[in-house]
């Protein structure tokens, strides 16, 4: 939970990240599909919901429509250099919540054993 | 797969799939590209998949289908060439209606999506398996 006191924020954070990271598949998965409408996680936003009400109710309240830079002809939203540099951006900070999450642990660790 | 929450190999997985039926009506309409036939009817007309986003309510993922497969583009043309022979009674040959270059601007493209679900399968994966390995 978002205010959990053995790993604090990075909890929620590795959820919202990982449903933004299925969000951001489907986008590029939905490239060309006409019609299709491309739609994103307010990450920052999402997390600050999710430490009062829920990490479920924060990611709902946080799914926007994407505003695209140009309209295609065919009603797509997809803008794929948008879609890969948002997956990147996203993979990384997944990784880099894993590494706080693994350097709590490891705290907790050498505690308990009293190395 | 209806009441499962939808993952993301699947959701990344089936766009893939979609990709490689579009791949195959352009083999197909590239391969009969420049041939002719004795009727309007008989000759080859370009195939196209028609895509339609699969919603999933569960896991708030869409993915995509491919809907059916259609028959598009443009009509047949005449041709008046009396010594070939699929001429019919006046010496006309219909020849296939396939654009070649659209054909190959479509294959470049659903290469080029395919390789981007590729990636985005192997970064998934590697954060799923980053993510097991937690603690340890």
């Amino acid at each position: 939970m978002a205010g959990d006191r053995l790993f604090g924020v990075h909890g929620a954070a590795l959820a919202v990240r990982s449903q933004r990271m299925g969000l951001l598949a489907s986008n590029i998965a939905n490239a060309s599909t006409p019609g299709y409408k491309a739609k994103d996680i307010d990450f920052a936003a999402a997390l600050r919901d999710a430490e009062g009400g829920g990490i479920d109710a924060g990611i709902r309240a946080n799914t926007k429509y994407r505003v695209p830079l140009q309209m295609s002809i065919d009603g797509n939203t997809v803008e794929l250099s948008t879609e890969q540099t948002a997956f990147a951006e996203n993979a990384v900070a997944y990784q880099t919540t894993l590494s706080f999450l693994n350097g709590r642990i490891s705290t907790i660790t050498r505690a308990l054993k009293g190395e | 797969m209806a009441d499962a929450p939808m993952n993301i190999f699947q959701v990344a997985g089936r766009a893939m799939s979609a990709q490689l039926v579009r791949m195959n009506t352009t083999a197909s309409n590239l391969a009969n590209a420049g041939g002719v036939a004795t009727t309007a009817d008989a000759a080859y007309r370009t195939m196209k998949p028609v895509f339609r986003t699969q919603f999933d309510a569960a896991s708030g993922m869409a993915t995509v289908n491919v809907e059916r497969v259609v028959t598009a583009g443009e009509e047949p043309t005449k041709r008046y060439d009396p010594g070939n022979p699929m001429a019919d009674a006046d010496g006309n040959v219909w020849q296939n209606a396939v654009d070649e270059t659209r054909e190959l601007v479509d294959m470049l493209e659903s290469a080029r999506t395919y390789q981007n679900n590729v990636e985005v399968m192997q970064t998934a994966k590697s954060l799923i398996v980053d993510t097991l390995k937690l603690g340890r």
